[in-house]
This record gives C-alpha cells, structure tokens and sequence, in this order.
C-alpha cells in the first residue's frame, strides 16, 4: 500500500512540471514581455517609468535569458513563494491569491462532497429500480443539467432571486461579515452562502456521475457473485448493498479523477456570474488585462487541485479495492 | 444420427438474420425514440446553420433605437377586421411611453396598429449562405420598413429570433469544425498508441491523462486570452476552434485507443494477418469497420462538449466576440442583472443551447448504444 | 416413468412438473418444460445436457434465483423436512415454487437447506471481499453465531474442504487463490451450514482436468460424510460416470431420459443420450477411421521440425515499473511433424500449448532455438527468424483454426468476405473465380451455399467453425494448426467436427497440429502427442504409447485423471497426483 502511494506520487511530479510549464507557456505567449507590458501600463495612467526599476525587474525575471532559464526562475521563484508581480494590482501575486485561494478550494471540496452525496443513493435507486418512474424522473433532471450551461443556471437563479424574491444570490458573504475576522458567525454565513453556488457547479458533475454510478450498478446487478449471495440466504437489501454497491464503488471513486477538475472548471464561470470572492473572478480580469503573472499563477493553481484532486482519488480506490493495493 | 444432434432447437424463433451491421445498428438504433426524435431535430438545427440567412426575419445586425428591449409580440393568425375574419398573421404594433418621472420606458400593445406578416416575404437582397443572392426570406414583414419581434428585441434593438437563428451557424458549426480536428488528432494519436503499443503509447496515454486532469476552462481561457484582440473574426473563429479541439481530442483519443487495444488481440485480427493482409489492409479493412461505429458515437458526444465550450468562452469575454454572432456572444448581453430584470428573453439563445445539447447527447447516447449491434439488450 | 426407477428411500426434494418460462420479445420460451426429478440424501443425480438445454435454469429455479424475465410458470418443487419422523410418514413439506422469491423463508432455505456451487468460481465470488467475511455470512445469518465461533468453523470447514493454511486463507481475497482453491473455498461457502442438499451448476468445467479430478473426489467424500443429496449438473458423460447415482439427460428444455446411472450406461433409449455416449466413448480408443487411413496413406517426410524453440514474456514490475519479470512460456522445445501426420499437444492452462503453437506459426517472434519448414518443391528453409512479408508462403501453407469461433471471425464481414480474404490476397483477383472457390470450400465443410452472403451471427458455433475451417483450408494449405479448435462446442458437436477435420485430411492430404487440454480427445484423433507441463514439453510419442504406458509422472497424473467413461470403472483407477512445480 505504501509502495502504491509513493509510487503514485512519484508519478505525480512530471505532471506537476508538465502543469507548471503549460501555465508558464500561456505567461510567455502575449506579445511583448511583461516589462513592456509594465511600461506601457505605467504610461497609460500618466506615471513615470523608471528605466532603473525596470531594469531590475527585467533581472529579477530574466527577460533577455532563453525561455528555458525564465521557466526555470519562475519556477524556483515559486518553490520559495514568490509568484511574480501583478502590474494591475502593483502588488505581489502571493498577496493576492491568499484568502481567495482557501475560498476556491472551500468551494470545490464542498461541491465534490455535494455531488457525491446527492448521486450515490439516486445512482444506486435507479439502477435497482431500473426503468420505474422515479430512475425517469431522474435521467430526465439528469439529462437537462448536463445539457445546461453552468452559468445559466446561475443567471436564470439570480433572475428568479431579484425579480421574485427580491434577494441578491451573489457573493459568499453578506455584507457585515465580508471584512469580518473569522468567526462561528462569519462561518455559518458562509455555509448559507455556498449552498446556491454548490449546487449550480454540481449540478453537470450530480448528473453525469448519476448516470455513472448506474450504468457501473447494472453491470454488476446480474454477475455470478450477485447469485451466489442471494443463494446464501440474504435479504436483497443486505446482497445488493454488500455485494454490487460495493464492488460499483471502486470505477465511482475513481471518477473523481476527472469530476474534481470538472468542478474546478465549472466554478470558473460561475464564480464570475455570481461574483464570488474566489479566484476565478480575479483571473478572468487578470486575463482579460493581461496580467499575465497573476493569471498563470492562478491557472498553476487550479491546475495543481486537479492533481492533487487526481491522486487522493487514485489512492482512495487502492483503499477500497485489494486487487490494485495488492499488484 | 449426426442428423438428430444437428437439428436446431425447435423452440427458437427462426429469425432472419442476414442484415450488416449498418442495418443491424439502424435497427437497433431506431428503437430507441428519443434518440430517434434527436437525430431529425439535430438535421432541423443544421439546416438552419446552414441556411441561416433565408430563416431570419431581419438582418441581425441592423439596430433599430425606437425598439429598445422590445418585449416579444405573439403571432395573431386571424385577422378580423370589418369585411369578416380571415387567415392574415400578423403581430399588434406596441407605443412605447417613458414614465415622466423615473424615466423608464414600457411597451404598450396598440391593437390598432396591425404587421402583417408574408411566408416568403420579399425583403432587402442578401447572400444566401455567403454566396447565393436571394431576395426573400421565409417570413418576413409584408412592408419592408416595419419591425416585428417574435423573441423580442436586445439593448439595440435588434430581432432575437433573427440573431439567435444567426448564432446558430456558428455555434453549430464550431461544434463540428472543433470536433473534425479532435477526431482527426484523435484517431490519429489513439490508433497509433493502441496499433504501436510501447514507448509512443505511454508517452501519448499519460499525455492524455494530463490534459484530463487539467481544469479546461481556466486552461482554455489562458489560451484564448493569448489570442490578439485585434484578430479579424474568422481568424479567432478558427483560432477558438483549435483551443478547443487542443484538449477535446483526447476523450477521442482515449476510445480509439481502447478499442484498438482491444481489437488488435482479436483472434480474427490475428486470422488477417495470418491471411497475408498487409498493417495497412488489417488497420483500414479488418479493424477500422468495428471500429467506425464507436467513433461516430463518441464524435456525437463531443459537439455537445465543443458547444458548451464555446458558450462559456464567449460568454465570458474570452472566446469569439462581436461582431461574430454565437448564442455564448449573446448570452454576454444577458451577464447584466439589470438587463435581464427588465428583458427576461434574452436567455432565448441559452434556450437554444439546451435544446441543441440535449438533442446531440440523446442522438449520442442512441448511436452509442447501437454501435454494438452484437452486444445482448437487456 | 420418473418414479418407478427411484430407489425406496424418501426423497428430500421432489420436483413436479416444473415449467419454467422467459418472456422475451419473440414471445414465451419454456426454458424449463415440465421436468419432473427426485433428490435422495446421499444420492448424487447428475443432470446432463448441451448449452441451452436447460439444466441451469431448472437448477436456479429450485432455490427462486432465476433473473428475471424468468420465472417459474407451473409445477411444485416439494422440500420435505430433512429427517422424516422415522414411523409416521406425515413428513413436513413445503413448496418451494410457491414461495416468493424475496420471502424471508426461502431466503432460510437458501445456504442453510440447500446450498449451490456453479461454474466460474472467480467470478462467482465477490473479488473485493476476503473468503473468510463471505463464508462467515451465513453462518452469521442462519446460525446467528458470533464472529469469533464463526471465524473457527470456517477455518475448520477450510480444513475439512482441502485448503491448506486456512488460518492464512481465511483472511486473503479470491484473486490471491488458483482456480481450484476458490472452487475448494466455494464448497466450503455452500457446506458451511451442512444443507442437505447441494446443487453443483458445472462446478468443474471451468477448472483443469486434474483439478477437476480432486474436486469431484472432495465432493464424493463430502456426500458421503453429510449423507447429502447432490444435484450435479454437467455436460460431460465422463463425469456423469465417475459420480452419478442417477441420471437425467436433459435436451431443450425436457427430460428425454432419466434413471439408475448403470441403465441409462448400458441401455440408453434415447438415441441423443446414445450420442452423447458415443462422444464420451471415443476417448478411450484411437479414431478406427484414422488408423484405415494411415493403411492406405502412410505418413510422410518431415515438413516442419522445431529444435530448441524459446519463447520468453517480460512483464514490468516494482517501484516506478522498473524491475523486469521475464517468464518463460515455451522453453526448449524440439520435435518434428510429420506429412499428412497428427501431432497432438496436450497439456493444462498455463502450459504454454498455445504459446507454442503461435510460435511455430510465427505469430510471436522466437527468442532462440531453429524452425525448418520444407515446402511442396522440398525446400528446407529456416523460417525461425524471417519477418512478416518472407513469412508470406509459409503462411499460405501453414494455416489456423482458431478455439473462439466468436472471436475469430469478423462480425463485420460477410462468409465469403471472410473465406475470400486470403484467396484474394494470395493472388485470386477475379471476383468469378473466387466466388467459385468459396462454394466449393463451403460445400468440403459442410454448408449450403446460402451462407455466402450471410454474417458470422446468423450461424451457430458449430457452424462458424466450420467457416473457420473453411478459411484455413482455402489456399490449399498443408499444415493445420487447430488450437482448441473444438473445446467451445458442445459435446455432440465437436464430434462431427472432428469428423470433418479428419475427411478432410484424407481428401487434401494435410497435417495438422492438434492443440487440446483433452488427453482422450488426442488419443482418439493424434498419431502422435507432446505432453506439455509449464512451457516443457516433458514427453512425446506415440499417442496410444504414450496413453498405455506414459513414462513421465505428470502425463501418469493426467492420465489418471481423465473421467472414466463408464460407471463399471469406477475405483479400477489410481489417481496420482504430480507436486512438482
């Protein structure tokens, strides 16, 4: 089992440089360098630009060096914290990500926690109770919320929130608490708050790992084992959860490999609709402006979740399933 | 004796069964309604991509500043009038008034103000398709010069239906564009990896596995944000596509590689070549057949995805913009809280959107099911 | 008919009439059609029948555990109260068929009544779960013991059932045993609460004749020890010989025969149960027809001869995949064969039969040794080493048969496409000509020239072989390799397949190369036989030699593990057992 985990995360390093090099890469790609950009930034507002500093920073980010050694001080930058300067915010990256980053990855667990709970018991009940009224109702619901763009759930929940109810569904806080210190109060307030966005960036994830953990039940429902079970004596109820539900379990735990990514992705554009003081909001203005250091780092560090994401899902299913732990 | 043993079970239906696979799988297909219902409505949307000009009442660019946020006006069949009722479409003409003190404007309906409407109606001359000149169009106001608004009209006052029928081509057709070049990437990476086995099929399977584990759309917005802004539209058009299709290939990739995987131990593979079939000959004549299906559902999986994509991008500034028409592009105009509060329709093309996704993943769940005529219905 | 030839004794079980149906879309199938059989305690009544006969359904539809769409239609199934009250004859009875199949009283009789075994024990256990937490179940459940006692009788039935170190085994998981450890671990399951009766659905088909061997001994001596009825389900005479107290031959869907197991050997009535017993027979004498022929047509000069062939595989194991396994699947192998010979090569899973086989086809590359082949002109060339196109002649000479005729012919393609392929290239461009040609194979094998244009999925198993003996023998070949290429087909089938094979080896004068698990089946077929034990070939000779008077332990081992074929036998063979390795 050890040997698997630390095979496993050894696996995970080239992945987590292939990541940061495709993060550096779409830094590097707008024309001009970030000096430049800087400079002009700098006019742009009526400032002075000192030839001095920009000097210094054109050092400080080895802009006239090959693209491989500016990876390579970018990067080992990073190692030590510093993820570069946003010329927008004039300030360092790591002081802006902080706070946000916490949020996003609130966000995504919950939303993860989310999806399964709500599509382990529905997935189970339709595959059981395949073809009855209530697996319909739910591949209908199911089929509509993958079909459904993220972002119009949340445009059409906020439509119905101000215009029927009168209420704002924006925001993870309400307003007294948004520059509160952290307390019992401020943390219920957020659970309130994060249930509406849980529930439109899980809704595409619910769906389709509903019509997993199905399909994967009905696979297993008329195996072999199923019989020898039932010839033993159980009940159906104990067969069917001891037996299928639990060797289904094993491709489910292994979806969140690429749901957590999904989830990720999904929260991008509707952390942006419901202005949520995520991440994503300030990434996709760092990226409309340009802010090419603050937009990789945060592209880094959505990409590094997913993997993280990836092999906490690799290890629970070596958990749950002796024929990988023991190979 | 060997008779007696030869003879068949007499309780088994005797079944005709000397259809290909093609019919078997059209067979097997057409028995599942849904998807049956999706394939005509999937043909429906592609005609109107391609001939979106002939199925806009307007031209979608012209603005009209009279008709500001124009609520939607619903078609009246019969037209009485002092001679007798008779079969006239036509739409109530609407006065616009501002309330005095807090300036807000409102549509009132004036039923005595009738717009007629003409199935094949003349109207200005535009090009058909890009290339075909045409004069009319398949409904239209019978006066040139008056406006109706069947899904309303956007902050410019330009026609909904007009511009979310416009949206459809390129929506539609990025869809395809985007999955034509993960198909050929796909097939191409995938069938490699599963024929060759060995170094390129590890490399290129953790290559894959990588790029699903990436979050897609922060990935795709840092990309399409490397685009210059100035770009001419076509040029970012494709420009989006090829983003796209950088991470949509590998799903493609994965099953094509699978499949191969799986087919390449086949015993009846290995009776091909053992009949002097050349790789070639094996991979297009004996293996590409089983596997020709598979793909087609999976490509019917994937435009839906490309579909979803491109909304999103667009819909966050980062993907096409105007003034290319797709419904992401114009679900922009329906990012502001204030708009939508006083114009609800203009989630019409979100609408369009839903419709467009769930017809392609019921079609491809359809086809996905009869790929394998072989394989034993429950 | 049924009753008269039952002994005295009470019967445990007794089925009525019993009808059990499918609903399917062509309408209502009788998969199970009013079957009457008795169960006696110590008794074993096996029930014979070819696929589709409908000896599983019946066995699952005793204890309700027919999936749906089935479901028992009419008839009783009486369970009678094991020990009758010795004078009285009110016995207690309840009928089965009657109950519900989610009833909490069926599901008592289930595991602690009636226990059941079936085919494939890998996937008739629950891989993510140990052996011991599934044996435990019942006992937990019928006997409501706690788990401490539970965990002992299960390692005490693991004793009794043959597992060695059941301390150990109780806490591994099914993967981690051989096929014949998780059918041992299967019995222990079904006896855990000692049921009286006991249904085995093929419990030995899927495991190695030596295997199936001990178990059939474990289940006679277990039988014996219970006083147990035992319902055994099978399709192969051999074994029916070795256990059956009684017989019931089953074909679609009806009992055609039924009765003491030395009637149904000495006078079987029905000419299909007469069939079958011909097929078993066959195994213990070589083919007359073969040795007519050989009067005529004596074997020829060597064509093909192997010298110290090697096959190796290498598989990547340990940290980061960096350790390399290599596992020898053929190691050393020399022989020769002959023109218009059979040379059989028997062996068990994992002996490296079809490894060998491949290689000498040049499927797989060679890592050392020599392979001459000598053509029609009498050419020697070493072909041992040549690439895909050089192999090209010899490959129209040397053709296949495959085992899975599902697997080797191609559903996207139609007969003749199929037979076609080789002709066509092979140089036979004209579209007339070949058309002639597929007509005239499928007529040397046996179909009508309808099945031209028809798939692979029109045809029954037996049929597709003989399409896939049509596809061997289209370029005019002279070698055949047959691997398996009758082990998919039911008992009745495979003898006119073999039938076929040998016509046609007198009209085109070929040999082939006869890959089998079935020493009988080699006795009958093979003038010569290699025996193969983990990739070695360990003897070869002449096949009637080396059945009378095997000189390696491990071919006395098979041998003597062969089913005999009539019930007189029984107890006249000694097994041996062969450890090494």
């Amino acid at each position: 089992m050890y040997a698997y985990i630390l095979r496993r995360l050894a696996w995970s390093v080239p992945f987590l440089f292939a990541a940061s090099f495709l993060a550096f890469t779409i830094i590097q790609a707008p024309p001009g360098d970030y000096v430049e950009s800087y400079a002009a930034k700098l006019e742009a507002d009526g400032r002075q630009v000192d030839e001095v500093r920009l000097n210094s920073l054109r050092d400080r980010f080895g802009l006239d060096e090959p693209f491989l050694s500016q990876y390579w001080k970018w990067i080992s930058g990073i190692a030590k914290g510093d993820f570069g300067l946003s010329f927008q915010w004039q300030q360092p990256v790591s002081e802006l990500i902080g706070d946000r980053m916490i949020l996003s990855v609130i966000l995504a667990t919950s939303t993860l926690l989310f999806t399964w709970a709500i599509a382990l018991p529905i997935g189970i009940l339709s595959a059981v109770r395949q073809y009855s009224w209530g697996d319909y109702f739910f591949s209908i619901i199911g089929f509509i919320g993958l079909a459904t763009p993220n972002f119009l759930v949340a445009l059409i929940l906020m439509y119905v929130g101000v215009v029927y109810f009168g209420t704002n569904v924006t925001g993870l806080f309400s307003a007294e608490y948004v520059n509160a210190e952290w307390s019992w109060a401020k943390f219920l307030d957020l659970v309130k708050h994060l249930i509406i966005p849980v529930v439109i960036i899980g809704t595409s994830a619910t769906a389709s790992l509903i019509r997993i953990m199905r399909a994967n039940l009905l696979d297993e429902l008329y195996k072999p084992y199923v019989t020898t079970a039932r010839a033993k004596g159980l009940s159906e109820f104990k067969t069917i959860l001891k037996y299928p539900v639990r060797i289904a379990l094993n491709p489910f735990a292994s979806t969140i490999a690429w749901v957590f990514p999904q989830i990720i992705s999904g929260s991008t554009v509707v952390a942006v609709v419901l202005s949520l003081p995520t991440v994503d909001p300030l990434m996709l203005d760092a990226l409309l402006t340009q802010d090419m250091y603050l937009a990789g780092a945060f592209i880094l560090m959505l990409s590094v979740m997913s993997i993280i994401g990836m092999i906490v899902s690799d290890i629970v299913l070596a958990m749950i399933d002796p024929r990988i732990r023991y190979r | 004796m060997s008779n007696l043993v030869d003879q068949t079970d007499p309780r088994i239906p005797t079944d005709i069964a000397e259809a290909s696979q093609w019919r078997l799988m059209w067979l097997k297909f057409k028995k599942h309604k849904l998807a049956l219902i999706s394939l005509y409505l999937v043909g429906f949307l592609y005609v109107l991509a391609a001939f979106a000009e002939f199925f806009q009442p307007f031209d979608p660019e012209v603005t009209s500043r009279r008709d500001v946020f124009h609520p939607p006006q619903m078609v009246q069949f019969l037209d009485r009038t002092e001679d007798g009722t008779r079969f006239r479409p036509h739409v109530l003409g609407t006065t616009l008034s501002r309330d005095p003190e807090t300036l807000a404007t409102s549509y009132e309906r004036n039923p005595d103000e009738k717009i007629y409407i003409s199935f094949l109606g003349k109207s200005e001359p535009y090009l058909l398709a890009g290339f075909i000149p045409m004069q009319r169009r398949l409904i239209a106001p019978t006066d040139p010069d008056e406006r109706f608004y069947l899904l309303g009209g956007d902050r410019l006052g330009r026609d909904m239906l007009s511009r979310s029928i416009a949206g459809t081509r390129i929506s539609m057709s990025i869809g395809l564009v985007g999955v034509a070049m993960s198909l050929f990437l796909g097939t191409l990476i995938g069938g490699m990896a599963g024929y060759l086995g060995g170094w390129f099929d590890s490399v290129s399977t953790r290559a894959i596995e990588l790029i699903l584990s990436m979050p897609t759309i922060p990935i795709w917005l840092g990309l399409s944000a490397t685009i210059p802004a100035n770009i001419d539209p076509l040029m970012r058009y494709f420009a989006i596509t090829v983003i796209l299709s950088l991470i949509g290939w590998t799903e493609l990739a994965r099953v094509v590689r699978g499949r191969f995987l799986a087919l390449r131990t086949e015993d009846f593979v290995t009776a091909a070549r053992l009949d002097g079939a050349r790789p070639r000959r094996i991979v297009f004549r004996h293996i590409m057949p089983s596997l020709m299906s598979h793909i087609i559902a999976s490509v019917s999986l994937a435009i839906p995805a490309m579909i979803l994509a491109e909304t999103s991008l667009s819909f966050l500034g980062l993907g096409l913009l105007p003034p290319s028409i797709s419904w992401g592009v114009l679900l922009k105009e329906a990012q502001n809280i204030r708009s939508i509060a006083q114009a609800p329709w203009l989630f019409v093309p979100g609408f369009f959107v839903l419709i467009a996704v769930l017809a392609l993943n019921f079609l491809g769940d359809g086809l996905r099911d009869a790929a394998d005529p072989y394989a034993q219905d429950q | 008919m049924t009753q008269q030839n039952l002994p005295a004794d009470h019967p445990i079980l007794e089925i009525k009439n019993l009808v059990t149906v499918f609903e399917t879309r062509h309408g209502i199938f009788n998969a199970v059609d009013d079957v009457s059989l008795n169960l006696v305690p110590g008794e074993t009544l096996c029930l014979v029948g070819e696929s589709g006969s409908g000896k599983s359904v019946l066995s699952r539809s005793i204890l309700q555990l027919v999936d749906r769409p089935g479901r028992i239609a009419s008839g009783e199934i009486l369970l009678h109260e094991a020990h009758p009250s010795s004078k009285t004859e009110q016995t207690r009875s309840l009928d089965l068929a009657k109950l519900e199949a989610r009833s909490g009283v069926i599901r008592n009789i289930r595991g602690r009544d009636i226990g059941m075994i079936f085919q494939e024990p890998m996937s008739s256990l629950s891989p993510v779960h140990t052996i011991g937490s599934q044996i435990t179940e019942s006992l937990v459940l019928h006997e409501g013991l706690n788990k401490k006692a539970a965990r002992d009788r299960v390692i005490e039935m693991l004793r009794r059932v043959e597992i060695p170190n059941p301390e150990k085994a109780i806490d591994q998981y099914p993967f981690e045993f051989s096929g014949g450890m998780r059918q041992r671990a299967m019995i222990a399951m079904a006896l855990i609460c000692n049921p009286k009766i006991l249904i085995a659905d093929e419990p030995t088909t899927a495991l190695d004749v030596t295997i199936q061997a001990e178990i059939l001994d474990l289940l006679n001596d277990l039988k014996k020890q219970n006083d147990m009825a035992i319902l055994f389900i099978t399709h192969d005479m051999g074994v029916v010989a070795e256990i059956a107290d009684h017989v019931a031959v089953m074909r679609h869907g009806k009992v055609i025969e039924n009765g003491n197991v030395q009637d149904v050997f000495d006078r079987p009535k029905h000419d299909y149960t007469k069939a079958l017993l011909k097929s078993a027979r066959d195994s213990q004498i070589p083919s007359p027809d073969r040795l007519a022929q050989r009067q005529v047509q004596p074997i020829g000069a060597p064509i093909l001869e192997a010298s110290n062939l090697r096959k190796e595989f290498y598989g990547k194991t340990g940290l980061l995949g960096m350790t390399q396994t290599t596992l020898v699947a053929v190691n050393d192998a020399s022989f020769t064969l002959h023109e218009g010979e059979t040379l059989g090569v028997v062996g068990e899973s994992g002996s490296g039969k079809t490894t060998l086989a491949r290689c000498i086809q040049r499927v797989h590359s060679i890592e050392a040794g020599q392979l001459h082949y000598t053509n029609r002109g009498g050419d020697r060339a070493e072909i041992s080493q040549l690439n895909d196109a050089q192999l090209q002649p010899t490959w129209r000479d040397m053709r296949t048969v495959f085992q899975d005729p599902f697997a080797s012919l191609n559903p996207r393609m139609s007969v003749s496409q199929i037979i076609g392929e080789s002709l066509l290239l092979n140089g036979m461009t004209s579209p007339v000509d070949r058309r002639k040609r597929i007509l005239e194979l499928l007529d040397l094998v046996g179909l009508p020239s309808s099945a031209l244009e028809r798939y692979p999925h029109a045809f029954s198993g037996g049929q597709r072989q003989r399409i896939s003996i049509a596809r061997a023998i289209a370029p005019n070949p002279r070698i055949i390799i047959a691997d398996e290429a009758t082990s998919a087909l039911d008992v009745s089938i495979r003898t006119q397949i073999m039938d076929l094979l040998q016509e046609l080896q007198k009209e085109l004068r070929l040999s082939y190369v006869f890959i089998s698990h079935d020493l009988g089946l080699v006795r009958y077929f093979c003038d010569r036989v290699l025996v193969m034990f983990k990739g070695d070939i360990v003897e070869s000779g002449d096949s009637e030699t080396v059945c009378t008077q095997p000189t390696h332990d491990y071919t006395r081992a098979l041998l003597s593990a062969v089913p005999i074929t009539h019930p007189d036998q029984r107890g006249s063979r000694q097994r041996f057992r062969y450890e090494n390795g």
